[in-house]
């Protein structure tokens, strides 16, 4: 036990919030790719996709939570509507971070490379992704963050995760629960902003400061 | 009219950036403080309006040590340009030349009037006037911030490597638009510059500043070229001064008498390269009559080259006659054409003073004297 | 599905639940009320901060790590915190409406303070040099040059904190505080869905027409020579 929650409890609840966390920013980032490769590369397309996906950003969480079993048919306790809520919302933040990764490759770069003959999709891949790999994990990282402390809010509606301690808590008047779910948030988060950057580093070697001889 | 007196710059981690300098910078005229990086000619120009305040000595200004009155106070009365001319983005043209005027409490009107004249002399529209700075190209920006320097009248400006961000023709053209103010608003300029090609195109004195910021030679830039002080200055003016110093050295060449014909005309086979002018007298081209004769008909015509002035430098006479193609260089004064020399001319004149001293020195001689004759003109390709 | 759909749009557009004092357009005044003061208690502690920090260049470790750090703290489980720790302190009104406004306001600083920080940061060198160099004193140098400069990144500073406080003073309904997510929260209570669906809908309409009106009110403050438009022609 600790602060009034059983261990098991607080792993199976870190374990759901991971998953509702986590998942969307897979897909997220899945999806976000190509939109922001759009968004880099057609000039008139890129300010209304960004600003677009900006927009599902301003819903707030809980009206969107609430609102998408109406769109999607979906039981409202349905974990699918969070999920598909924070794809959104991961979306909707990693489109820029897409387009601004895939500006900052260096023109230079982009053109040696056309020039030695990679067709543009293979260049994407093989050159222009990696080069943007630095800015977009920066934008995944704010996505995982904000992420892990949204899906709490899910606890409003039933949908069990860390945020269940905050409303377990609230309700028994007892803060014990409320600081653990709170420590326990912030730990996922810290948590998977690490596991970003270090994945970042081992995809970009070439970015590392030089090994001292 | 800036005297620097034992003035040393040192920061807090040691570095020395200027070293017991004692300047004395002229009234009037513009004068360039040029060196490698690091040599701590822009700390040196920073401290005249106390962006950068010494640790040790004292500067004055006309006698007036520059630390009596508010520093704010000092910099408003001083024109200040820098590299990447620092306009204010979020201000048109107007506004940002307006600056000063404004901080010195003018009203509006006057400091638009005073504004839109620097906007003038400067060479931009009332159109650019009214744009702001991300609409305008680079040199035009630079243009804005000599203007913004310009506006309140100030008698001193320092340029902190105005050019350097500008491609080298948009430079060259600042270049002329400054020494132009500069003669015509009677101001002093004190300019820093990396190039040293610049610093003697601009300078009227320039100082040499070596790493640790200590002056290594005062001087015009003739006497630069011919005598510099030491293995450093003469490494840093470069491999080919002794060329260079054409550019300062003043030769006794009269320019021969020139037989020249207008479009139309004829030209007999056989007499070689000759000249083409309209009514006036003006320059046109050069048609060979080697081995064609006839009427000259326009595109018959060669390029004419360089052209040069009577009272120009050696190295421009020596330009006219390299890039004509009759290797004749056309000597041109008020628009007509007074005659032409040869690269023998030239280096014969050079060589006749080499006799008397050293090229550059006696560079008080204003000589372009088309009055002293040499050699009494004759007329070229009248042979046959 | 269509059922419910139905049922939404009934109560959305039925005039009673329209008026009144629990009504939707009295709740969304209040919505706006709390948004709106907590967003200029927010903007009031951190824009001179932010401010200070860029100016003088003190503490941007701090400014810079705040955000992040902030962001990571789950809004719900803070609310329901200062709510346990006020409410036997407080008496009245003051004691359901206090305890959310602080949490509002804590997590608004962080947003506006970066914005105003990084605003200020991404002055021009040059442009700051030049404003000292033609005689600008430190104050004129900030309130001429890096304010109008930093207006950019300040508004998209004061815009997503906005967000962040429309969003949470919405859950903040469950420890009693006034605005529209009341009918999110009451429909949960009393299994109402379509006064749930059509709180929500209400919720996420406040939150863009706020976001575009300060959109707009951004593109009135800030200079057209720093937009992206005015680039060269």
């Amino acid at each position: 036990m600790i602060g009034g929650v059983a261990w098991s409890t607080l792993g199976d609840l870190t374990l759901r919030h991971l998953y509702l966390a986590g998942l969307p920013l897979l897909i997220g980032l899945v999806l976000s790719v190509p939109l922001g490769w759009l968004a880099a590369r057609v000039r008139w397309l890129g300010p209304p996709l960004i600003a677009g996906t900006g927009l599902m950003y301003t819903i707030p969480s809980l009206a969107l939570f609430i609102l998408l079993p109406l769109v999607l048919g979906t039981q409202v306790l349905s974990d699918v509507n969070v999920l598909v809520a924070m794809v959104i919302y991961t979306v909707a933040l990693l489109t820029r971070s897409v387009a601004d990764g895939f500006a900052s490759v260096p023109a230079p770069v982009r053109q040696a490379a056309t020039a030695m003959g990679y067709g543009e999709l293979r260049r994407v891949g093989a050159v222009d992704l990696p080069l943007a790999i630095p800015v977009i994990a920066a934008g995944l990282r704010v996505a995982a963050v904000s992420n892990v402390s949204i899906v709490s809010i899910a606890a409003l509606i039933g949908v069990s995760q860390l945020g269940q301690l905050f409303t377990d808590g609230f309700n028994r008047n007892a803060m014990g629960p409320i600081l653990v779910g709170i420590v326990a948030c912030v730990a996922l988060a810290v948590a998977l902003d690490a596991l970003i950057v270090l994945v970042a580093t081992l995809l970009t070697p070439w970015s590392r400061r030089r090994v001292p001889a | 009219m800036i005297r620097f007196e034992h003035v040393t710059k040192r920061y807090p981690d040691g570095t020395v950036a200027v070293d017991d300098l004692s300047l004395a910078v002229p009234r009037g005229g513009i004068t360039v403080l040029v060196g490698p990086s690091g040599c701590g000619k822009t700390t040196t120009l920073r401290m005249v309006n106390r962006m950068v305040e010494p640790t040790e000595g004292r500067i004055t200004i006309d006698d007036d040590d520059i630390t009596a009155r508010p520093a704010a106070e000092l910099r408003r009365s001083i024109g200040y340009v820098i590299q990447h001319a620092g306009l204010f983005p979020h201000r048109t043209v107007l506004a940002n030349v307006m600056t000063v005027p404004r901080l010195l409490g003018w009203d509006r009107p006057r400091a638009r009037t005073a504004a839109m004249e620097a906007i003038e002399k400067v060479g931009l529209t009332a159109d650019q006037a009214r744009r702001y700075p991300a609409q305008l190209s680079g040199g035009q920006q630079q243009r804005v911030g000599v203007a913004r320097a310009l506006a309140s009248g100030p008698d001193l400006v320092l340029m902190d490597e105005p050019f350097s961000a500008v491609d080298p023709l948009v430079r060259a053209d600042l270049q002329q638009e400054v020494r132009r103010l500069q003669r015509d608003l009677g101001i002093t300029v004190v300019l820093v510059t990396h190039d040293i090609d610049e610093a003697l195109t601009l300078g009227d004195s320039v100082a040499v500043m070596r790493q640790g910021g200590h002056l290594a030679q005062f001087a015009t830039p003739a006497d630069l070229l011919a005598e510099p002080a030491d293995d450093f200055v003469a490494s840093f003016v470069g491999k080919d001064r002794g060329y260079r110093a054409l550019g300062f050295a003043d030769v006794r060449v009269t320019p021969r008498a020139e037989r020249s014909v207008q479009v139309g005309e004829q030209v007999r086979a056989g007499s070689g390269w000759v000249l083409v002018t309209d009514g006036s007298g003006m320059p046109l081209g050069w048609v060979d009559g080697t081995g064609w004769g006839g009427p000259v008909r326009e595109d018959r015509l060669h390029r004419l080259g360089a052209v040069a002035s009577p009272d120009d430098s050696a190295r421009a006479l020596l330009d006219a006659a390299l890039s004509s193609p009759s290797g004749r260089g056309v000597v041109v004064a008020d628009g007509r054409v007074v005659g032409t020399v040869t690269t023998q001319d030239v280096l014969g004149g050079l060589d006749r003073r080499h006799s008397v001293g050293s090229v550059g020195k006696d560079a008080e001689h204003t000589v372009g004297s088309v009055g002293v004759v040499e050699e009494s003109g004759r007329v070229e390709g009248d042979a046959p | 599905m269509n059922q419910t759909v139905l049922m939404t749009w009934e109560w959305l557009t039925d005039p009673a639940n329209w008026q009144g004092r629990g009504g939707i357009l009295a709740q969304s005044l209040e919505h706006l009320r709390l948004s709106f003061v907590a967003l200029l208690v927010a903007a009031l502690i951190a824009v001179p901060t932010g401010l200070w920090v860029g100016h003088t260049g003190r503490l941007r470790w701090a400014a810079v790590n705040l955000t992040g750090a902030v962001r990571a703290i789950p809004s719900l489980g803070v609310l329901f915190v200062a709510v346990l720790l006020l409410l036997p302190r407080l008496r009245g009104e003051l004691a359901f409406e206090l305890p959310a406004l602080i949490v509002l306001v804590a997590l608004a600083v962080p947003p506006i303070l970066s914005g105003t920080y990084a605003g200020v940061d991404a002055t021009d060198p040059a442009a700051r040099d030049a404003a000292r160099g033609v005689g600008m004193t430190g104050g004129q140098v900030l309130r001429q040059v890096e304010i109008p400069g930093a207006l950019p990144l300040i508004m998209s500073g004061l815009r997503s904190a906005m967000l962040q406080i429309i969003g949470t003073a919405t859950i903040a309904a469950i420890v009693g505080l006034g605005g529209l997510g009341r009918f999110l929260i009451d429909g949960q209570a009393s299994r109402q869905y379509d006064q749930m669906a059509g709180g929500a809908i209400a919720v996420a309409a406040l939150a863009l027409l706020v976001d575009q009106a300060l959109a707009l009110l951004q593109r009135v403050v800030v200079s057209p020579g720093l937009s992206s438009a005015a680039r060269v022609r």
